[in-house]
């Protein structure tokens, strides 16, 4: 009986090693791919300061500059644009669904949404290539400026939207339908309309789960490469109107990888606009860490 | 010139059940219910577990809507209004004039202070700042809690202990000045001495509200009970005051509940 419990707790003890072990690999990972992006990036920051690269606008590489001014603005421009768009429209369809919405219309909406989820993010490309980038140079632009060939900061926008909607639904509607059915009962006993109920008691026990959500949203609309890549326009310029177009930091990464070993410090350059996506994201997620957790502490 | 609170005119009506079946996907919980449930009195609902008495109790403030597929047949009436066909707002007013208080203490998630003035906002009852002030510190005083809050008022109801939690809810329930309260095995999820602390609350509240009950504790019944409905297999079998049920039940049924031979 000893030599049984004693087996048992040689390997409780190693299973809990064997697990210390995948955490650490998991940071070691993270910590090694910004090591390395560092790195690579060493040749450019060695004879330009991190504020004189991410100040610059002029983007030269044949003349040795490199100003990512232009790139940082577009992505964060980009997401914001799908996160304004995307936020409400996620919100209030994931409220119809969870709380309106008859069994048969969530049975026909929940697997379509599945589907959009799951669609290569090249068929938006495609998809906003034929519709969104006509629509806007033909029948939205010309109604504020003389001239945009569509391929805009704005259609960017509206397709990254498109590409983190399905996920933002499907996270919201988890997150509401996990809100106990008697917190609904409690305040609709009370003479509380099914929006009152939604709106004062639904979103206010979700709110830590929807901020979680956005920084997911957000995370992945930063990173999104191929579709935008196809409708932003590619033009290294800091846009001042939704009609400009645009040139963020992955779709630079994605349309220069393999030109780089013709130019010198095109590959460090190229590393350290990998280097500032991954840290603009980390300081997202940490800022965000920070805002969930005052808002836990609050309830 | 500051808005008077706007108080609600209380009656003291009967809540008239007739010819009530109801059903969830097809299957009869329900089975001809007809009662006549007294104001101002405790009436308790016994009888066995599954036996439908917290469906009739979530019927009398039309909670069922929140159950997919249930149908009802009959009538709920409190005065002139009907509740099983009420829609809108009338239905929203039937529900404030029949609070409910649940079997799981539930607060929301808001402050303890959000929590009672929370149906007064909904159907503006009083006025944000000194007037919502005076009637939430009102309503924790009848249940017995405003000493045991004091100073934290603003701080989350998930924090008081699971007794307190449910004397929140009676607070909030008391707070949209209702007629009848509705308790779901209000005691059930309690120890010993909070379970005490709400039955006395509802002996001293029965003289402002008519309280209807529903109990799997026979003795907390014999308590409490002024008036006793005996339900089994979602037929009403046996009606009458306390000591009538208790100490001459007429039916077979009661009387062997009553023994314990079946619970």
């Amino acid at each position: 009986m000893i030599h049984r419990n004693r087996r048992r707790v040689r390997r409780d003890k190693t299973s809990a090693i064997v697990m210390m072990v995948m955490v650490i690999a998991s940071f070691a990972f993270v910590a090694a791919m910004a090591v390395g992006l560092y790195l690579k990036a060493q040749p450019l920051l060695s004879d330009h300061s991190i504020w004189q690269l991410l100040t610059a606008r002029e983007w030269k590489p044949s003349q040795n500059e490199f100003g990512f001014l232009p790139f940082v603005m577009s992505t964060l421009l980009v997401t914001a644009i799908a996160l304004l768009l995307a936020l409400p429209l996620s919100f209030f369809t994931a409220v119809y669904l969870t709380e309106y919405a008859r069994t048969w219309v969530k049975k026909l909406v929940y697997p379509a949404l599945d589907i959009l989820a799951s669609l290569p993010s090249v068929i938006y490309g495609v998809w906003g290539t034929l519709l969104i980038v006509p629509l806007i140079s033909k029948h939205i632009a010309p109604h504020f400026v003389e001239f945009s060939s569509g391929y805009t900061l704005l259609a960017s926008g509206l397709v990254l939207c498109v590409m983190v909607l399905p996920l933002m639904v499907s996270l919201f509607v988890e997150l509401f339908s996990a809100v106990p059915n008697q917190l609904r009962e409690a305040s609709t006993a009370m003479g509380a309309t099914p929006w009152q109920t939604t709106r004062r008691v639904v979103v206010r026990s979700s709110i830590p789960g929807m901020i979680a959500a956005v920084v997911l949203a957000v995370s992945k609309a930063m990173g999104e490469t191929i579709a935008v890549l196809m409708v932003c326009g590619n033009m290294p310029q800091i846009p001042h109107s939704v009609f400009d177009a645009c040139y963020p930091l992955p779709a630079l990464l994605a349309n220069n990888y393999g030109e780089m070993l013709s130019v010198p410090r095109y590959e460090a350059a190229l590393m350290f606009s990998a280097l500032i996506l991954f840290v603009v994201v980390l300081l997202f997620n940490l800022i965000s860490r920070i805002i969930l957790n005052r808002v836990k502490a609050k309830d | 010139m500051a808005m008077k609170e706007r108080t609600v005119k209380r009656t003291a009506q009967p809540l008239v059940v007739k010819n009530l079946n109801l059903s969830i996907g097809g299957t009869p919980i329900l089975k001809n219910i007809n009662l006549e449930l007294p104001a101002h009195k405790i009436t308790c609902i016994v009888g066995p577990s599954g036996c439908g008495k917290s469906t009739l109790l979530k019927t009398l403030n039309r909670l069922t809507d929140m159950t997919d597929d249930v149908h009802i047949e009959g009538s709920v009436l409190l005065g002139d209004q009907d509740i099983i066909k009420a829609s809108g707002v009338e239905l929203i007013e039937l529900r404030r004039r029949i609070g409910l208080v649940p079997q799981q203490p539930t607060p929301l998630p808001m402050s303890i202070y959000d929590n009672v003035a929370y149906g007064r906002r909904i159907h503006k009852l009083s006025r944000a700042g000194r007037q919502m002030h005076k009637s939430v510190l009102r309503y924790l005083n009848a249940v017995g809690l405003v000493t045991e809050v004091k100073g934290k008022l603003h701080s989350s109801a998930s924090r008081l202990s699971i007794g307190q939690q449910q004397r929140l809810c009676l607070a909030r329930s008391l707070a949209v000045e209702p007629e009848y309260i509705l308790a779901d095995e209000a005691t059930s999820a309690l120890d010993p001495i909070s379970s005490r602390t709400v039955e006395d609350l509802f002996v001293k509240l029965k003289e402002d509200y008519s309280i209807i009950m529903v109990t799997h504790t026979l003795s907390q019944a014999q308590r409490i009970a002024d008036y006793v409905v005996f339900i089994y297999m979602g037929e009403v079998v046996e009606t009458g005051t306390a000591d009538q049920v208790f100490n001459h039940p007429q039916h077979e049924l009661t009387q062997n509940y009553l023994k314990g031979i079946f619970s």
